[in-house]
C-alpha cells in the first residue's frame, strides 16, 4: 500500500523543523512514495513480475540568497538527520545567488482541487496475466508475428510538497498502463512496432484486443521497407511523434532556456512562430489527464495557458528562479507543461494525406536530433510513402531534417486530436523538409 | 564497504535464511544490496546554480525459474520487506522445480581503487574550479555567452547474496566533468561540449590545471560550429575520426549483439554467429577490464567477475554478450556483462567499452581516398532499432572532403546507417585507436549504465547523412 498523507506530512515538518533549527532561513521539501506492480509477457508466457516500492525525500535549504539541496531513499530519522546537517553545512558554503528564493507567498497554490487521478481499485497479478493472455492471443494471431512482448503496470503515488513559508499539501495519483511490442519477419526483412494505453483510471483503459491487434498490423504494415532518395518533400507526422515536436517547442520556451539565452526562442514573446491557424495549450485541470495537477514542483498555483494564439507566442514557462531572473512572475511551470496539446486543425486526416501528390507519413523516429539552441532538427526515420491520398509503401534507413523555425512557419494540423500522453497532437503536416536516403 | 545490516533490524544470518529458503527451489537469483552515494556541482550563467547530495540505499531481489524473472526491489532493508519480497516472488515462481546454479567464477583483479571521490576534493576546492572554468572562457572574447560547468561524483557499494550465503561485493567510484560554451557571432548561436571522467578522483583528471584542455576543446567545437554551413543529404563516403565517434560502434553492432536479443531472437545479427559481419581486419572486443574506465567493471551486477569479449574477430562473428539468464538459456557461459542501473531495476546484458581495434593505415590515407564525402570528428550520442538493425548517431563536429582534402566544417547533422551491413563498407581501418574521454552513458530498457567506447580513424564506403543541403 501505498504511505498516506499524514506519513509523508510528519517526515516532511520533522524535516523542516530540523532545518530551520540547524540555520537555515527558509526550506522546502518533497517526501514521495510509489508503489507499482508490473506484470510481462513473452510469447503468450509469463515472463517476468515486478514489484517495487520507492520512497523518496528531497530537501532544498536556503540561508538567505544561498542555496542547496539533498535527496536520499534512507527516511529513518539518523540518515536524514545527518544529511540535513550536510545539506545546511553544504548552503553555508555555497555562494549567494541573488535570485534564489521561495515562491512569492500569494502565487502558491490556495485550493486544491480533485481532479479525479486517484482510481483506488487494485488489480491483482492474476487478472492482470487475463488481460495479457487476451492481448497476447490478438498480437500473435497472424503467422508474420515472430515474437510478442506484452507489459501491464500498476502505480499508486503520493506525495506531499512543504514549504518554510506553510504551504503543505500533496495527493494521491494512480496510473495504469498496458502495452505490446511485437517483431514480424518474412524473408526479406524484420520489424518491430508497439502500441500502449495508460490511464489514470483502470476502466478507461484500452481494451486488450484492440490493443494487441493495433500492435501487430503496425508492425506488419512495415514489413519489406525501400529506401528512397534525396529530397524536398512534405512531411506528415503521426501523432505519436508529432507529440516530440511540440515537447520541443515547451524546452524551447522553458524559462530557462530564456534567461540562459539557448533558445532559439529567445525575444520571441507576442512574435508570430507558427502560422495563423495554431493554438497551443497548457491546460492542468483536465479531469483525469495524465499530465494534470493541483500546483507545480514549487507549491505554485498553475491555470491554463494559451500559449500561443493565432501562432502568436503568448507566454514562457515560468519557474520562481528564472522569472525572478526575467523579471517575470512564475506562472506554475516548474518542472515543465502539464496537459500541453494542440488545438485541433480544420483537416481531416484524409484530406491532410490528399494535401500533396506525394508525401512522407512518418510513425517513427531515432536519435536525438533537436537542437534548441539553433533551431536544427535532423534525426533518422521509419515511415509510408504516401502518393495521391495512399499508402503506397514502408520505408526505412532514411533522415528527416530542416530548422524548426521554418517547421513552425509550415505547420498544417488535422483535426483527430486525443488525449493519450501528457503532450499530444492532431496529425501534423510540414512542408518543405528534406529526405535524406539514397 | 557498507555494512547493509548494520542499523536494520534485520540480521545477515536471517536474510541467508530468507534467501535460500526463496530461492531453494529456483535457477538462479539473489539478494543485490546497494548503497550510492552521489554529489552534483553545477555552476551556470555565472552562477552555481546547483549544489546536489544524494544518498540512495536499497536492495532488489531477484528469483529466476526457467525462463521467467521474479523481481522485487525497496529502499527498506529491514525483516518485514525482505520477507514480503520474498513472499512476492513465491508467489509468481509458485511451481519452480529448478536446481540452483551455485556456480559463479572467482577472481582477484580489480580495476580501480576502494576510494570515496566525493571526499577527496572538498567543496570549496571544486566551487574555485568551476568559477575558474567560466571567468577562463569568458576570458575569451565577448562572443562567449554562456557557460556551464558541472562535477559529478559517486561512490557505488554493492553485495550480492546468492543462495547458501556465498557473497560477492565492491565498491565502484564514478566522476565526470563536463564543460559546456555557447558562442554567439553576427547573431548566430552554436554551442560546444567536451568533458572527461572515469573511476578514478576527480584530481586524476584535473590537476595542474588540466581543465583548461577541457575547456579549450569545449570552445575550439563552438568555434568550428559558428563557421559552419548546412550539411548535406544523401549517400557518401564518410571518415569517422579515433575516439568518440566509436559511438557507431556501440549502436551499430554492440546492442545487436547483446545475449537478451540474440536469445529472444529478435536481433538483426541472431542468426549471423560465425559467419562474416564486417570487413577483414576490423576485430570488436567489449571490455570491461580496462584501468579506471568509465565502463570497466571489477565484477558485474550478478558477481561474475568481468573479461575481455571478443565479438567479431576480423570480420567474423564470434561471440554476444551475456549475462547469467541468458547465457543459461544459450547454454553458453556469462561474459560478466550483467549489468542494472541500481537496485531498482532487473540485470540485462549490457556494454562496457566497447572497442574496435587498430588496423594499418593512416588518417591522411582515408580522407585522400575521397572525392565527395564528410569527416565527421565529434558526436553527440545514438540509437538504434535492434530489430530492423538500422541504427543513427549525431555530429556535432564535422567537415566536407572535397576531392581527397578537408573543407569546410557542415551543421550538426544525423547519420543513419544499417547495423548488419555498415561494417561491411569499412574499407580502412586506422592505425590510430583511441579511447573516449570517458562521459558515455548507455541506455537501454529505461536504464541508464556507464559505458566507455574506442575505435581508430576508419573509413565507411556509403552511408546516409541526414543534412538539408542536397
Amino acid at each position: 500500500m501505498v504511505k498516506d498523507q499524514e506519513f509523508l506530512e510528519k517526515k516532511a515538518s520533522y524535516c523542516l523543523g530540523l532545518a530551520k533549527k540547524l540555520g537555515a532561513t527558509d526550506s522546502s521539501v518533497v517526501v514521495k512514495n510509489s508503489v507499482s506492480e508490473t506484470v510481462n509477457f513473452r510469447n503468450s508466457k509469463l515472463d517476468e513480475s515486478n514489484r517495487s516500492d520507492d520512497l523518496g525525500i528531497s530537501i532544498t535549504t536556503y540561508i538567505g540568497k544561498k542555496k542547496s539541496s539533498i535527496s536520499s531513499s534512507n527516511l529513518l530519522s539518523d540518515n536524514l538527520n545527518i544529511l540535513i546537517e550536510k545539506c545546511v553545512e553544504t548552503t553555508k558554503n555555497t555562494p549567494e545567488d541573488e535570485f534564489n528564493s521561495l515562491p512569492d507567498k500569494d502565487l502558491l497554490a490556495k485550493e486544491v482541487r480533485d481532479l479525479d487521478l486517484y482510481d483506488d481499485s487494485h488489480i491483482a497479478n492474476d487478472q492482470k496475466i487475463d488481460y495479457l493472455k487476451k492481448l497476447e492471443a490478438a498480437a500473435s494471431n497472424d503467422k508474420k508475428i515472430v515474437n510478442t512482448e506484452s507489459s501491464f503496470t500498476q502505480n499508486k503515488s503520493n506525495f506531499v510538497l512543504a514549504n518554510s513559508e506553510g504551504f503543505c499539501d500533496g495527493y494521491k495519483t494512480s496510473s495504469f498502463t498496458a502495452s505490446s511490442v511485437t517483431v514480424a519477419k518474412n524473408e526479406k526483412s524484420m520489424e518491430r512496432d508497439y502500441e500502449y494505453s495508460s490511464k489514470c483510471f483502470l476502466k478507461d483503459l484500452d481494451d486488450a484486443e484492440k490493443l494487441g491487434n493495433l500492435a501487430a498490423n503496425q508492425t506488419i504494415r512495415k514489413l519489406n521497407p525501400k529506401k528512397i532518395g534525396s529530397e524536398k518533400i512534405a512531411i506528415i507526422f503521426d501523432k505519436r511523434i508529432a507529440k516530440g515536436i511540440l515537447s520541443t517547442f515547451a524546452s524551447a520556451i522553458s524559462s530557462s532556456a530564456i534567461s540562459r539565452g539557448t533558445s532559439f526562442l529567445k525575444d520571441q514573446i507576442n512574435q508570430k512562430i507558427f502560422s495563423d491557424k495554431i493554438n497551443v495549450f497548457d491546460k492542468p485541470d483536465m479531469l483525469k489527464g495524465l499530465g494534470s495537477r493541483n500546483f507545480d514542483t514549487e507549491g505554485v498555483k498553475t491555470d491554463t495557458l494559451k500559449l500561443v494564439d493565432e501562432g502568436i507566442l503568448k507566454h514562457y514557462l515560468i519557474d520562481t528562479y528564472n522569472g525572478k531572473k526575467l523579471n517575470l512572475k512564475s506562472n506554475g511551470r516548474c518542472g515543465g507543461t502539464s496537459n500541453l496539446y494542440f488545438e485541433n486543425g480544420n483537416t481531416s486526416f484524409k484530406d491532410l494525406l490528399n494535401s500533396d501528390s506525394k508525401s512522407l507519413f512518418i510513425t517513427e523516429t531515432i536519435g536525438h536530433g533537436s537542437n534548441i539552441v539553433t533551431g536544427d532538427y535532423s534525426v533518422g526515420a521509419t515511415g509510408f510513402l504516401v502518393e495521391n491520398g495512399e499508402f503506397k509503401y514502408p520505408i526505412n534507413e532514411i533522415t528527416i531534417a530542416g530548422n524548426f523555425k521554418d517547421m513552425f512557419q509550415n505547420i498544417t494540423l488535422a483535426n483527430d486530436l486525443e488525449f493519450k500522453y501528457p503532450t499530444n497532437s492532431p496529425t501534423m503536416l510540414i512542408e518543405g523538409m528534406v529526405v535524406a536516403g539514397k | 564497504m557498507s555494512n547493509f545490516f548494520e542499523k536494520s533490524d534485520l540480521s545477515r544470518k536471517e536474510a541467508e535464511s530468507i534467501i535460500s529458503d526463496t530461492l531453494r527451489k529456483c535457477d538462479d537469483g539473489e539478494l543485490y544490496l546497494e548503497n550510492s552515494k552521489s554529489e552534483s556541482i553545477l555552476l551556470d550563467d555565472n552562477k552555481i546554480k546547483n549544489s546536489n547530495y544524494n544518498s540512495d540505499l536499497g536492495f532488489g531481489f531477484r528469483a529466476i525459474s526457467d525462463e521467467v524473472v521474479a523481481y522485487s526491489h525497496s529502499n527498506e532493508i529491514s525483516k518485514n520487506s525482505l520477507k514480503q519480497s520474498s513472499e512476492n516472488l513465491k508467489s509468481t515462481l509458485k511451481s519452480a522445480k529448478g536446481t540452483y546454479n551455485h556456480e559463479i567464477p572467482k577472481s582477484n583483479k580489480k580495476y580501480y581503487d576502494n576510494i570515496n571521490p566525493i571526499e577527496q576534493k572538498s567543496l570549496n576546492e571544486k566551487i574555485k574550479i568551476l568559477n575558474d572554468v567560466n571567468d577562463y572562457l569568458r576570458s575569451k572574447g565577448d562572443k562567449v555567452k554562456q557557460v556551464t560547468a558541472n562535477f559529478l561524483g559517486e561512490q557505488k557499494s554493492v553485495e550480492i547474496i546468492r543462495c547458501g550465503g556465498e557473497t560477492l561485493s565492491d565498491v565502484r567510484p564514478l566522476i565526470r566533468f563536463n564543460v559546456s560554451v555557447m558562442l554567439e557571432k553576427n547573431g548566430r548561436k552554436e554551442t560546444g561540449v567536451y568533458g572527461v571522467g572515469g573511476r578514478q578522483s576527480y584530481d586524476s583528471y584535473l590537476k595542474d590545471e588540466n581543465w583548461k584542455s577541457v575547456c579549450d576543446e569545449a570552445l575550439r567545437i563552438a568555434s568550428v560550429n559558428l563557421e559552419s554551413k548546412p550539411a548535406p543529404a544523401g549517400e557518401m563516403k564518410v571518415v569517422l575520426g579515433p575516439g568518440w565517434p566509436a559511438i557507431l560502434i556501440h549502436e551499430a553492432v554492440g546492442h545487436g549483439l547483446e545475449g537478451d536479443f540474440n536469445r529472444k531472437k529478435t536481433s538483426a545479427f541472431h542468426n549471423l554467429m560465425g559467419q562474416k559481419v564486417a570487413s577483414e581486419g576490423v576485430t570488436i572486443i567489449d571490455d570491461g577490464t580496462i584501468d579506471n574506465r568509465r565502463g570497466s567493471l571489477t565484477i558485474d551486477d550478478e558477481g561474475t567477475p568481468t573479461e575481455k569479449t571478443v565479438l567479431i574477430e576480423n570480420g567474423i562473428l564470434k561471440n554476444f554478450m551475456q549475462d547469467r539468464l541468458n547465457a543459461r538459456l544459450m547454454k553458453t557461459r556469462s561474459t560478466g556483462s550483467g549489468r542494472r542501473e541500481n537496485y531498482r531495476h532487473i540485470v540485462l546484458p549490457r556494454m562496457r567499452n566497447t572497442m574496435m581495434l587498430s588496423g594499418k593505415q593512416t588518417q591522411e590515407e582515408m580522407i585522400k581516398a575521397v572525392d565527395k564525402g564528410i569527416f565527421a570528428v565529434s558526436f553527440g550520442g545514438g540509437q538504434v532499432d535492434i530489430t530492423s538493425g538500422k541504427f543513427v548517431f549525431n555530429c556535432t563536429e564535422a567537415y566536407e572532403i572535397v576531392d581527397g582534402k578537408i573543407g569546410s566544417p557542415i551543421k550538426g547533422a544525423t547519420l543513419i546507417g544499417d547495423g548488419p551491413s555498415i561494417l561491411k563498407e569499412v574499407s580502412m581501418v586506422g592505425n590510430d585507436m583511441m579511447m573516449d574521454p570517458g562521459i558515455g552513458t548507455c541506455g537501454k530498457a529505461g536504464q541508464g549504465v556507464p559505458v566507455g567506447v574506442a575505435q581508430p580513424s576508419i573509413l565507411i564506403d556509403k552511408m546516409t547523412v541526414g543534412g538539408t543541403k542536397l
